[in-house]
């Protein structure tokens, strides 16, 4: 083998929520190796964590995801709601659900944006972020912003979902779900899709387990693991819904689960609208005076999977230590397993398959000669050649019709 | 199975090493282990008994360095902490990544912010600094009086 040509990816751009460096070996056309640095811009949460009061915490580990912004403040509440002790009301977990199955939304339609403008759909990305608007605006109505919504505090939500905005919610909810029909039967039928992630950036069920992959990263290799239903919290277990699942394990296959999960999402929402009738007006939280010595882990299904949150308190008004694992931890090493031995005009979307909170994956910098320092690929160049490849499959596939 | 079989499976395979058993409820419960049984332990979450690894949150107080090791049962509610406790002066332990790749990272970050010696470690390299941050400075560490 000649000498392996290293194509970076990353590591800066001023939006990234994490930058990262992915470093692609490749000989010729298909990649060898890869490996990964962080540690550009760490931001020391979890020691900042140690100085702030557990309402403080809220507002800081909802900073840590700008997508998934609700994820870690549910596995926070959670934790310190368990070393509490004490049960939240009803409403409360309602509450907290139709958030959590909100940003669920908006979340996978991000992806699916990306995703069709990786593979050469810009139609796809546009007309997709014009779906995600309308749930934006639900965020905006209920609790008075597009994203980092503020919501959760310890034993309960910081504002009511009134009644009146029911009807509001519902109707969002139906005008997505044929918008959602549209996306998913043009997804599912189109060849050139099926030819680009079909058996492409494969994860076995084997490698999950190995890497511990969490989310629809780990649904769609056939790992039916989901912590709303392992280990049920807010209003997962007083609603009926079904945890969704593909054998396959390629980047075809966590298409599927996130569009079929959006499905799901719309029905907790609906079942939830209903027990909020069901519930008390502004029964929203509970009295929590004073937060025990002891230890707490709080676990929420963020869209990328697993949140994890370890807290341990020493009875003062703030936590001796926060430990935080956030999803893409776990998923983002599976690369090693699911880009080598593709090709660089597959790796853009096998990277981008576990969808390592997204701005990850646009961060891509320039490939530099060292020798003649002349410019080889820069991030445009390598979604080109993603769209190129796309294209010239469009263009056999019509003329073998 | 629920959170008492598991518990009196796991004492069975590890009486002798078991300090401490909490369980707080049946979704959570904490075993102290000696240190020297973390490998055999973590054999027996893996492969026999089907437990997932979360991920490990290291602290420092005043009895030492300590890990939680923090183990998903998905077919239950459970997650399982086994805890252990360090020495103070020279905190070290057996690596899990030989057994599985998905301690690797994390062992790496704990090895970074508290100089705790992950023993067999593949590639104990820094992980989270990429280099910028002093030799021998842990930022984790805390000054007891």
């Amino acid at each position: 083998m000649s000498k392996p040509t290293l194509i970076p990816i990353g590591p800066y751009h001023p939006l990234q929520e994490e930058p990262e460096l992915f470093k692609l070996y490749c000989d010729g056309e298909i990649v060898k190796d890869i490996k990964w640095e962080t540690g550009y811009n760490h931001r020391g949460i979890e020691k900042l964590s140690e100085s702030k009061t557990y309402e403080q915490v809220f507002f800081l580990v909802e900073r840590i995801c700008g997508i998934c912004s609700t994820s870690h403040p549910f596995a926070f509440a959670n934790a310190v709601e368990e070393i509490v002790g004490k049960e939240i009301t009803d409403r409360t977990k309602y509450i907290r659900s139709i958030i959590g199955e909100l940003e669920r939304i908006h979340s996978h339609l991000l992806w699916a944006g990306l995703a069709g403008h990786f593979l050469g759909y810009n139609t796809v990305f546009m007309w997709v972020w014009k779906y995600r608007e309308p749930i934006l605006d639900l965020f905006e109505m209920i609790t008075g912003n597009r994203n980092s919504y503020a919501m959760f505090k310890v034993g309960g939500v910081r504002r009511d979902i009134e009644n009146e905005k029911i009807p509001a919610i519902r109707k969002a909810m139906d005008e997505f779900r044929k918008k959602n029909d549209l996306l998913t039967g043009a997804v599912m039928d189109d060849p050139v899709i099926h030819a680009r992630t079909k058996g492409v950036g494969v994860l076995t069920k084997q490698d999950i387990i190995d890497y511990a992959a969490v989310g629809p990263t780990a649904r769609a290799s056939g790992v039916a693991i989901d912590v709303r239903k392992d280990d049920p919290y807010a209003a997962y277990p007083l609603v009926d819904w079904k945890v969704i699942t593909a054998e396959e394990g390629d980047v075809f296959a966590k298409v599927e689960v996130r569009l079929l999960e959006m499905y799901e999402s719309i029905s907790i929402i609906n079942q939830c609208l209903d027990g909020l009738l069901k519930t008390k007006e502004g029964d929203i939280s509970i009295v929590v005076k004073e937060i025990p010595e002891g230890i707490g882990t709080g676990r929420a299904e963020a869209p990328r999977g697993e949140v994890f949150h370890f807290v341990v308190s020493d009875g003062s008004n703030s936590p001796v230590r926060h430990k935080i694992r956030a999803p893409s931890y776990v998923n983002i090493a599976t690369f090693k397993k699911s880009c080598v031995g593709q090709t660089i005009s597959d790796a853009t979307i096998s990277l981008a398959a576990v969808d390592p909170c997204y701005c990850c994956t646009e961060r891509m910098a320039v490939a530099y000669d060292h020798k003649s320092g002349k410019r080889i690929l820069n991030a445009n160049d390598l979604i080109r050649l993603s769209s190129d490849k796309t294209s010239e499959l469009k263009k056999n596939i019509i003329r073998q019709k | 199975m629920n959170t008492d079989l598991v518990i009196k499976n796991f004492k069975e395979h590890f009486d002798s090493d078991i300090i401490e058993v909490v369980k707080k409820s049946e979704k959570r419960a904490t075993v102290t282990i000696k240190p020297d049984a973390i490998l055999k332990a973590a054999e027996y979450l893996y492969k026999e008994a089907g437990f997932r690894f979360i991920i490990a949150s290291a602290l420092h107080t005043k009895r030492g360095f300590e890990i939680h090791y923090h183990y998903s049962l998905d077919t239950t509610e459970l997650i399982l902490n086994i805890h252990v406790i360090l020495d103070k002066k020279n905190p070290q332990i057996e690596s899990l990544s030989n057994m599985f790749n998905a301690s690797n990272w994390i062992e790496r970050e704990i090895h970074e912010i508290l100089g705790i010696n992950f023993i067999n470690h593949p590639n104990q390299e820094k992980l989270i600094s990429e280099g910028n941050w002093a030799e021998g400075v842990y930022p984790y560490r805390k000054e007891f009086k």
